[in-house]
């Protein structure tokens, strides 16, 4: 019994280190294919100057014509495994401390808003799985889709316009100009800066869990042992409570760690309306600045936090379900 | 009027309206970039339905050649996609347990980049513009129809009419055409109509972000980006109006491709 | 409906069922599943509603329960123990009075220990008391209670859901393919304990595809076709072929191994393409133009048959009465 379990998370684990390789492969490929010369590029040029010597032989490591693709991909490669991700030309810092400022900018604020949509989402799920058809569920249905079809940046705007221009709630923006540290900032301006924020980007997570809890809630709703649930006298609150509920749970908490990889990338597009100085914006900021190290960096750090999600998941459901915690007969 | 029919109705009035659009939006490209000083920053009114910019051109048009634009790209760029996921899906269902865990990893791996980042890298790769939004949306909508696609192919590989007819001795091509090709097109359809929508905004979101369509193209996403800079003194209808069309078009597609599945989908017919 | 003269726990009168439904295109039309079905069950007897599978038979037991889905409508009347039993009254008695035993252990929570769905998350002790009873009744162990429903055999599945139905102290089981894919001698033995219960002086309702079976469990038969019920007839009945009513019930019997495994052709019409008058006629040897009219149900020798053509037979009248008495108490 043991065995098998561990078995199960070291096939996962391995999946998951396997996934991260192929996408260092991927955007290693896209970044080295693109005809944009990061070295030529304006802010390349700018940064080479202020680099010493031995960042500037690195560089040319990785991008050099000297060598080959292969070769430049291992270079670049054994450096990450060390923990060298090379240095960032926009910020001209190493690229791990960059990463390291963001992401906690970055975190506060999908923090709270990945813990606002899970709950709210999966209550709202839940009542309009469960009322099919009533006026509840078209409402919160007619809810999601709208807010499904809205795109974040604008909804982004519109908070801006409403709360920021015309009521005068809340700051604008960070304005952080772009090589600039956020640092000598307090903590209740970033709390102040990250409301609107973490509020769009809630906003717009919930709609996709809700939509998702609801179709599971559905499939439950409608499942035998709910008929029957119905047929033993079972009142509807009492099926959802002790049945629903229970069921719901485990595909709700998967759906809940898959939806990182949505409020990453709902977060570079709010974090650039907000001028919000994480992750996402200097994302942007490297895609457009042609800072290759640096976009290299925070495509692998999300794509394994997002894997990561997909990994607790995957355990979860080991662990918390009897079915897969095989003979489990725990009293 | 019964749900059926009411199902109809919205269906080909929601096509209606997005034809209308883009057609609109392909006669106004030429009037969306004309500027007139004279007539700068207008807020909506009689004349100008959605009002002027700084440089004195017609937002309505603007908006109007900005949504068809998305439209188009979007639909090619879905269209696109649908084939991939439509030769995926099938590929992992008909080629074997190797093929089938190698695109299953594929999918794993497209899944695991958060999209926007995905789109920033791919156009970064084509050197941005047009072609690096196209491919960009292309190439990264295709996971989860080919899972459908897929998922459908097993089970009608399975099913007992498909393996009465291989035993009959018909032919793979000829069971492929008359049992499976009837049973998935549909399918097939819906989920490209609905893979349209996110095309869409994936097109305006990447092109928000400078990614994408270059400045001087009356794109959503360059309207609504250039419409930051004049939010803070008040000019609101840059940004709503425009906006307010682009979650129109959005919404109008998702109504189409639910509609018509509703339709298509005899399982729902009770509905 | 028979000449007995006993309690009645459960009467169905011309019970209808139809579904709401959208034809080719955009027509919405009413499915009719169950169409004017008469059943009843006695104190002390299993009734079994034989039909072929997929035929609409459970949605007979989800009448009664009031289960059916929402785009269901429902006609006709059904008296538990001679009171109308209405919506309100449905959800009043189910669980309690009138229990259902599922077909498989599908119905049971996946995610929940059997004994807190055998108690229905009652932890008073003397529900926990009346389930211990009732597992040392079955031969279930008591640990049973600790087990996840996949954990558990296809016996005790079946045991399991039968003690759930017994929990309520009901009048009426209503069993709804209680012995999925068993082999004739061990579902036989299954039933035994629904004879037991049926005994007690309580009704079991048994709707089934398996004749076979019927004949060796229940006291009466009601033969199920295109959603009305064709036949009522005691299982004495069935000795021999002179003594049955209904041609499709005479080839069902023909269809039996025993009686040579003669088959008809064609099969049950769709409930969309029903035929006018008798839905048999299509399939019928003696059909003919009366049969395109109204088929009124009549009593013919202590059973009721839905045919025309069937004649009244005084002869078997007491000794089908005397034979369903001597099984029912045997």
């Amino acid at each position: 019994m043991k065995g098998t379990k561990v078995q199960f998370i070291s096939k996962n684990f391995i999946r998951m280190i396997l996934l991260l390789i192929a996408v260092s492969i991927v955007t290693f490929t896209l970044v080295s294919i693109s005809p944009i010369d990061p070295l030529s590029a304006n802010v390349g040029q700018a940064a080479l100057g202020s680099m010493s010597q031995e960042q500037k032989e690195k560089l040319e490591e990785y991008w050099g014509v000297n060598e080959s693709p292969v070769q430049r991909y291992l270079n670049w490669a054994g450096d990450f495994v060390r923990g060298d991700m090379g240095v960032s030309l926009l910020y001209r810092q190493p690229v791990t401390k960059v990463i390291a400022v963001k992401l906690s900018n970055s975190l506060f604020l999908m923090a709270i808003a990945w813990a606002i949509s899970g709950v709210l989402g999966f209550m709202l799920g839940v009542l309009s799985g469960a009322f099919r058809g009533t006026w509840l569920d078209k409402l919160i249905q007619g809810y999601s889709l709208l807010i499904a079809s809205t795109p974040v940046f604008w909804l982004a705007l519109l908070l801006l316009l409403i709360f920021a221009v015309w009521m005068k709630l809340l700051p604008i923006g960070l304005s952080v100009p772009i090589g600039v540290e956020a640092s000598g900032v307090t903590f209740f301006d970033r709390v102040q800066h990250a409301i609107l924020p973490a509020i769009t980007l809630s906003i717009t997570g919930v709609s996709n869990i809700t939509l998702h809890t609801r179709e599971k809630m559905i499939d439950v709703m409608e499942s035998d042992y709910m008929l029957f649930a119905q047929a033993r006298g079972e009142s509807r609150w009492s099926m959802i409570r002790r049945h629903g509920l229970r069921n719901i749970i485990l595909p709700a908490l998967t759906l809940q760690f898959a939806s990182i990889s949505e409020i990453i990338g709902g977060s570079v597009l709010v974090e650039q309306v907000f001028s919000y100085p994480g992750l996402g914006q200097a994302a942007v900021a490297a895609g457009t600045g042609s800072d290759v190290p640096l976009l290299l960096g925070i495509t692998l750090v999300t794509a394994a936090m997002v894997f990561l999600g997909n990994f607790i998941a995957n355990i979860l459901y080991g662990v918390v379900d009897p079915r897969m915690r095989k003979g489990g007969t725990v009293s | 009027m019964n749900q059926r029919k009411k199902t109809l109705v919205i269906f080909v009035g929601a096509v209606l309206f997005l034809v209308v659009v883009t057609v609109a939006g392909v006669f106004c490209y030429d009037a969306a970039r004309v500027t007139d000083f004279s007539r700068k920053n207008l807020s909506p009114c009689g004349q100008y339905l959605f009002g002027t910019d700084w440089m004195g051109r017609d937002m309505l048009t603007r908006t109007l050649t900005g949504l068809s634009m998305s439209i188009l790209i979007g639909m090619c760029a879905a269209s696109i996609s649908a084939i991939i996921a439509f030769v995926l899906g099938v590929m992992a269902a008909v080629l074997g347990n190797k093929v089938d865990s190698v695109i299953s990893f594929l999918i794993d791996m497209i899944m695991g980049i958060p999209h926007i980042l995905l789109l920033i890298l791919i156009s970064y790769a084509l050197g941005k513009g047009f072609k690096g939004v196209m491919l960009g949306v292309a190439l990264t909508h295709w996971p989860s129809l080919a899972r459908v696609i897929r998922g459908e192919v097993l089970q009608l590989k399975n099913s007992q009419y498909i393996q009465v007819a291989y035993r009959l001795g018909h032919s793979k091509m000829k069971v492929a055409m008359k049992h499976m090709v009837p049973h998935l097109l549909p399918q097939f359809i819906v989920g490209l109509i609905l893979t349209f929508p996110h095309a869409i905004l994936h097109e305006a979101s990447i092109t928000f972000l400078g990614f994408g369509l270059s400045a001087e193209q009356p794109a959503i996403g360059i309207i609504l980006s250039e419409s930051m800079k004049y939010l803070i003194t008040g000019k609101w209808w840059l940004a709503v109006l425009p906006g307010i069309m682009l979650v129109l078009t959005v919404v109008l597609f998702d109504v189409a491709g639910g509609s018509l599945r509703k339709i298509l989908d005899p399982s729902s017919a009770h509905n | 409906m028979s000449c007995q003269e006993k309690h009645h726990i459960l009467e169905i009168s011309n019970l209808s069922v139809s579904f709401r439904q959208y034809d080719r295109g955009t027509n919405q039309i009413n499915l009719p599943v169950i169409t004017n079905l008469n059943v009843s069950v006695h104190d002390g007897e299993i009734v079994a509603v034989v039909g072929s599978s997929g035929s609409g038979k459970s949605l007979l037991a989800h009448a009664i329960l009031g289960i059916l889905p929402y785009n269901a409508s429902l006609a006709g009347e059904i008296y538990f123990n001679q009171e109308l039993l209405t919506e309100e009254r449905k959800k009043q008695v189910r669980g309690k009075e009138i229990a259902l035993v599922p077909q498989s252990v599908n119905y049971l929570d996946p995610l929940m220990k059997v004994g807190l769905q055998v108690r229905n998350g009652d932890k008073s002790p003397g529900v926990m008391e009346r389930m211990k009873a009732l597992f040392r009744k079955y031969h279930l162990e008591q640990e049973t209670e600790n087990l996840y429903p996949f954990e558990c055999s296809g016996g005790m599945s079946r045991r399991i859901l039968l003690s759930t139905a017994l929990m309520g102290n009901p009048r009426l089981i209503i069993a709804d393919e209680p012995t999925p894919g068993m082999e004739l001698s061990l579902a036989k033995k299954a039933m035994e304990d629904f004879r037991q219960f049926a005994d007690e002086g309580n009704g079991v309702l048994l709707i089934t595809h398996d004749i076979e079976l019927a004949l060796e469990v229940a006291d009466r038969i009601v033969v199920f076709y295109a959603g009305t019920t064709v036949e009522e007839a005691l299982v004495s009945d069935f000795e021999s072929l002179e003594k049955l009513r209904h041609p499709y019930t005479k080839a069902l019997w023909r269809a039996m191994p025993r009686n040579g495994f003669e088959t008809i052709p064609g099969s049950q019409p769709y409930v969309k393409e029903l035929p006018e008058g008798c839905v048999f006629g299509p399939r019928c040897p003696l059909f003919s133009e009366e049969c395109e009219g109204e088929i009124p149900e009549r009593v013919v020798r202590c059973g009721t048959v839905r045919c025309i053509k069937c004649e009244e037979d005084h002869s078997h009248h007491h000794h089908g009465r005397e034979e369903a008495h001597t099984h029912a108490g045997s």
